[in-house]
């Protein structure tokens, strides 16, 4: 078993004309490690995320996640990659007109799971970031700290091998932004990979994490134990 | 698939259906007008068929003999007819039969034909056996044997009022078609439009479950089966309400025109609904199937 989980090499991604967005990146990432990417607007870093999520193709380079050559991955095949993933928007992206296990049950039940697993393991997740008393509550009923905690426990509740958040905190107030990233983290500790695109310098600093720099596409800094750096 | 993505796949169906009310209702409507009209054409079609099937087989084809054909020859040739199994009945009109026949169909009071001619038979040479046959397809075969054979002096094979009926037909049907081409047109584009509207609407879910992992096919299947429902729904009204009336013209028809029941003779509604019951609903399907294949092709990349 290879211990990588995400292996860039020399991953160019343009979007058209002028200066790409993402330009000759390598990174690797471990299984199990939490890794910080900031960086300022604009320095290719939901791109990045894109790429990982085989929702954008790279111009050039190479990317391997959890084993998987997203390189020459068939169209059909996505899918199923996609299932070993986990996906937190800084917008949440719940479904307005469903309740809060529905939301989280809408997981399972797209990728064609039996309605007695997703009895079982939507409550258990709801648990695991805190929301079980909620279930009933529709997503304009709740907080944004609690909306971001539903849309981790429906990522979270296909067991996905790796977490990726694009800014997970951006539309939340500091005290709550420091929850959902003591949950992130917990949820790194029990073995899921995580990612983290963000741009909040004190959360950063303070939880000493691996921290990786992009300006204009390109990583200028990689930490372990890192600091938030100035572009 | 298990039951529960089943149950799901309906359930996103319809709710599709009932979120874009207005554009389901119009795109049914269209759907609806457009088999209504196939439905019409195609009973127009087959009935005119079907009487001029029945009026080219009534009409007997006529046989007359050169002058000095005994009747002893003229059952000899009689008898050869009758080995036709398409045959189904030769009558000898003699001279005097046809007159009559003749003089009362142009002097209704008789007074006038039987003042000027008298006694004279003016219709001498006209005996002549009349054949009917029980399928028209082997008619024109039968009038070439006919011309063949000795003492026949011409055949009259009456086709004046089924080439009517046919060239009728034919510019019904080239209408029809030109018709409801257009109209399927429109019924495609507002089904596919119904349906991308529906996408549209579900953008940010369809966006959700494709992060999640969800195949394009089980994104696909709820819009799929709404443009099988608004077509199969825009079929079956047209449909029943085409049964209805058939019937209602059938017995329209049959007490108007009793004096001829004879030949105005209706397919029954069974007979024309075994066929266009199917196409109907298999056209409505398939339009409804393939507009919406269509726009979530477009729409879906899958
Ligand atoms: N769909 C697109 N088409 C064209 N250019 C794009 C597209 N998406 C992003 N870009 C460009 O690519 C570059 C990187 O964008 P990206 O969204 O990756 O930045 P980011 O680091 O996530 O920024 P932010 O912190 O503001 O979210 C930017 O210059 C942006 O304008
Ligand atoms: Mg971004």
């Amino acid at each position: 078993m290879s211990t990588s989980m995400i292996d860039l090499v020399d991953v160019t991604k343009s979007y058209g004309k002028g200066l790409p967005a993402v330009s000759h990146v390598n990174l690797h990432v471990d299984k199990g490690e939490f890794v910080f990417i900031v960086g300022s607007s604009g320095s290719g870093k939901s791109t990045m995320i894109k790429l990982l999520l085989k929702e954008l193709d790279q111009t050039s380079g190479s990317i391997t996640v959890n084993g998987e050559q997203l390189d020459s991955m068939k169209h059909r095949k996505i899918p199923k990659y996609r299932r070993k993933l986990g996906v937190v928007f800084q917008d949440f992206r719940l479904l307005r007109d469903r309740n809060v296990y529905e939301n989280v049950a809408f997981a399972q039940r797209v990728i064609n799971l039996p309605t007695r697993v997703i009895r079982k393991r939507v409550p258990a997740v709801l648990q695991e970031v805190g929301l079980a008393e909620k279930y009933k509550s529709l997503p304009d009923e709740l907080s944004g700290g609690e909306q971001q905690r539903v849309a981790i426990a429906r990522a979270l509740v296909n067991r996905p091998d790796l977490l990726l958040a694009d800014e997970p905190t951006g539309n939340l107030d500091p005290k709550t932004s420091e929850e959902i990233m003591a949950l992130l983290s917990q949820i790194n500790r029990r073995g899921t990979t995580v990612l983290v695109v963000t741009h909040n310098r004190e959360i950063v600093n303070a939880m000493k994490k691996r921290v990786v720099t992009m300006q204009n596409g390109v990583i200028i800094s990689d930490e372990k134990e890192g600091e938030y750096h100035e572009a | 698939m298990r039951p529960s993505t089943i149950w799901y796949i309906l359930k996103q169906g319809f709710i599709n259906i009932k979120r874009n009310g207005m554009f389901s209702v119009a795109s049914v409507m269209t759907m609806a007008v457009c088999i209504f009209l196939f439905g019409t054409f195609y009973s127009i079609v087959v009935n005119v068929n079907h009487v001029t099937k029945i009026a080219e087989a009534q009409v007997p084809v006529t046989v007359f003999f050169e002058e000095g054909t005994t009747r002893e020859q003229i059952e000899e040739v009689s008898d050869l007819i009758r080995k036709w199994p398409e045959v189904e009945s030769v009558t000898y009109v003699s001279p005097d039969e046809g007159w009559d026949a003749f003089s009362q169909k142009l002097f209704p009071e008789g007074s006038a034909a039987a003042t000027l001619f008298k006694d004279e038979n003016p219709l001498e040479n006209s005996a002549n056996l009349q054949i009917t046959m029980n399928t028209i397809e082997r008619q024109n075969a039968l009038v070439l044997y006919l011309n063949g054979l000795d003492h026949v002096r011409s055949v009259n094979q009456a086709r004046q009022a089924a080439d009517t009926l046919t060239n009728f037909n034919r510019i019904l049907y080239y209408t029809s078609v030109i018709i409801i081409v257009i109209l399927l047109l429109i019924a495609v584009f507002l089904i596919g439009n119904t349906i991308a509207v529906g996408i549209s609407v579900r953008k940010e879910e369809i966006g959700i479950m494709k992060y999640i992992g969800a195949t394009d096919r089980f994104v696909r299947a709820p819009f799929l089966l709404e443009g099988i429902v608004l077509g199969a729904v825009g079929a079956a009204i047209p449909l029943a309400a085409l049964y209805f009336l058939y019937n209602q013209t059938i017995a329209y028809i049959a007490g108007q025109f009793t004096v001829y029941s004879g030949t105005v003779e209706m397919l029954d509604v069974k007979s024309v609904f075994q066929t266009l019951g199917p196409v109907g609903l298999v056209l409505g399907v398939g339009i409804g199937l393939s507009a919406s294949y269509l726009v979530t092709k477009k729409h879906l990349w899958v």
